[in-house]
């Protein structure tokens, strides 16, 4: 038979699809057109699919975000990724990408409100899995930098590498992340300073640091492709206190760069 | 023809990037990266593993230095999950390209997709939904494989779902879909014996009788995995393929029986969730290995369709 001779009949429905779906989110809603074999009800038989999507979806989101999870306890973050998947279900088949909306998510839930940092961590953990998954390149050698005409140096622009990553948190963000990240137990967080995040994946291993005052600024400037001497204005201008040797010391350990191009 | 021309295709006619490893009457796992360093200290293993396509569709880190160190040694399987061949809507020309950028650069032995669907409009709903088999759901699955395989430029194994509803509308049974979809787009089959057993009982139809109306001869690969217990509406056993736990002894048996009939097919065990320590799953896969080498004798092998 050739494909020609299919053609749909007037008893074929092409929205098979719209009728399945809606339920799948709100468990208030039953499909119709779905039944169980030889007479039987179908709502239990159509729970596992809403429970397959919703658990799935909800188990996506406690693996991007293990810290978050871990501060707020396995129930409160899977009533509040719940709501999150119902309001934002994902729109890419890619779970990593998923969960982009989520720290805006908690910065606006209303349980969350005791919290104010609690998003900035979901930030850097959303951030860290676009590290993780980042093209790969080779971050910028300390030596191919200081080969740079040092006259030259104020007008070189920076190539950012693709895992690199700048977050500023009105928080101790980074060290609220760390402690909750790792497996170890978490003691109280001393510190009640402002954190900026550098992620970055010079290699295989993604890694967090906080950046010391002015950094955050003129990582920011470079990223965007700013020469370096700018940048370094507008950091010092904002915190006397930048230290301009140490930041780009800080930023080739990091791997947070990958090419130099030396200002003509 | 210009230098630059002629190094592009050097590029690309120079060969494999990997060495070719057979995969036919092997058994193999799902690749998870826990099981990384534990398989690369166990040594050379004989089987083969399987990936999710999409797991693999960043642009660079762990997730590809993983399946590149893994491919070099063994072959790899390339299992997608989320193409929605059987939704209504038009494949995602995108998600497609991702597909076929993943088997150029990895050049797996086998590659399938699954008789469901996951987007609809714009939303990923991440579970394998079922669909009515109507002549129209057959001339768009076809549709779609087509596609599918035009774009990889090679035939892909469609897996038979596991279901837990009913579709009144449907003109067709299951297998005789299959075998239609197979006739008009030259698709190999993923024969998923665990999705049999969990449908059969489900929908009270005979495991048995499934098989001897599944077209065997298509079958480029078995899948074996866990599945767990519910109760339906009447308060009657529902399974759910959960993928979590041992192949179950019934499950075994069937896939016995089908390895009889059909010779020895490559066999994976998956295993997604609670997933076990490397030598558990291992083990499983040495007792599907065990039931393929029994039944090689007296088969020929076969050349399958994507193998």
């Amino acid at each position: 038979m050739l494909r020609s001779e299919i053609r749909p009949t007037a008893d074929d429905r092409r929205d098979y699809a719209s009728e399945f779906t809606p339920g799948l989110l709100d468990p208030d809603v039953m499909p119709a057109g779905v039944a169980g074999p030889r007479g039987k009800a179908a709502a239990k038989r159509y729970n596992v699919y809403r429970n397959n999507v919703t658990v799935s979806l909800i188990n996506a989101l406690a693996e991007t975000f293990p810290a978050t999870l871990r501060i707020t306890g396995e129930q409160f973050f899977r009533a509040m990724a719940r709501f999150h998947i119902r309001a934002t279900p994902p729109t890419s088949p890619l779970l990593f990408e998923y969960g982009r909306d989520f720290p805006d998510f908690i910065a606006g839930y209303e349980y969350a409100q005791s919290m104010p940092w609690l998003s900035d961590v979901a930030r850097i953990e959303r951030a860290w899995l676009d590290a993780y998954h980042a093209r790969d390149a080779a971050p910028l050698a300390a030596l191919a930098f200081a080969a740079v005409d040092p006259e030259r140096l104020a007008a070189a622009v920076l190539t950012p590498h693709p895992a690199a990553r700048i977050l500023r948190s009105r928080f101790p963000a980074v060290t609220i992340f760390a402690a909750n990240r790792s497996g170890e137990p978490v003691g109280p967080i001393k510190t009640v300073e402002q954190e900026d995040a550098l992620i970055t994946r010079p290699a295989l291993e993604v890694v967090v640091r906080s950046l010391p005052p002015g950094a955050a600024v003129f990582l920011t400037r470079l990223i965007e492709g700013e020469p370096l001497g700018a940048a370094a204005g507008t950091a010092l201008s904002e915190s006397p206190e930048f230290d301009l040797s140490a930041s780009i010391a800080g930023m080739l350990e990091a791997g947070a760069f990958s090419a130099i191009r030396s200002g003509d | 023809m210009g230098g630059s021309t002629a190094r592009v295709d050097s590029q690309t006619s120079d060969g494999l990037r990997f060495p070719t490893h057979p995969v036919a009457g092997l058994a193999g796992t799902s690749f998870k990266h826990e099981h990384l360093a534990a398989i690369l200290a166990d040594g050379r293993q004989e089987g083969f593993f399987e990936v999710h396509a999409e797991n693999y569709m960043g642009a660079g880190g762990p997730p590809h230095a993983a399946l590149t160190r893994i491919r070099q040694d063994n072959p790899v399987s390339l299992h997608g999950v989320c193409m929605s061949i059987g939704g209504p809507q038009p494949l995602d020309k995108v998600h497609l390209g991702r597909f076929k950028g993943l088997v150029e650069r990895y050049e797996p032995a086998l590659v399938s997709e699954h008789l469901a669907w996951s987007t609809h409009e714009s939303t990923y709903f991440n579970d394998l939904l079922p669909l009515p088999y109507t002549r129209a759901t057959l001339a768009r699955v076809a549709a779609h494989i087509d596609e599918v395989q035009t774009a990889i430029g090679r035939p892909i194994l469609l897996e038979n779902p596991s279901t837990y509803v009913i579709f009144p509308e449907s003109t067709m049974s299951e297998t005789d879909f299959l075998r239609e979809v197979v006739r008009r787009t030259g698709c190999g089959l993923l024969l998923d014996v665990n999705n049999v057993f969990v449908s059969a009982t489900n929908h009270g139809f005979a495991a048995l009788g499934y098989l001897a109306d599944f077209p065997l001869d298509d079958v480029g690969e078995i899948h074996l995995a866990g599945h767990a217990e519910q109760a339906d509406d009447e308060g009657e056993r529902l399974l759910i393929d959960s993928h979590d736990g041992p192949v179950a002894d019934a499950v075994w048996k069937l896939f016995d029986v089908v390895i009889g009939r059909r010779g020895p097919v490559p066999t994976l065990i998956e295993w997604d969730s609670d997933i076990p320590e490397w030598p558990v799953l291992k083990a499983e896969a040495a007792a599907a290995q065990e039931i393929l080498d029994r039944h090689a004798n007296g088969f020929v092998t076969r050349r399958v369709h994507a193998a």
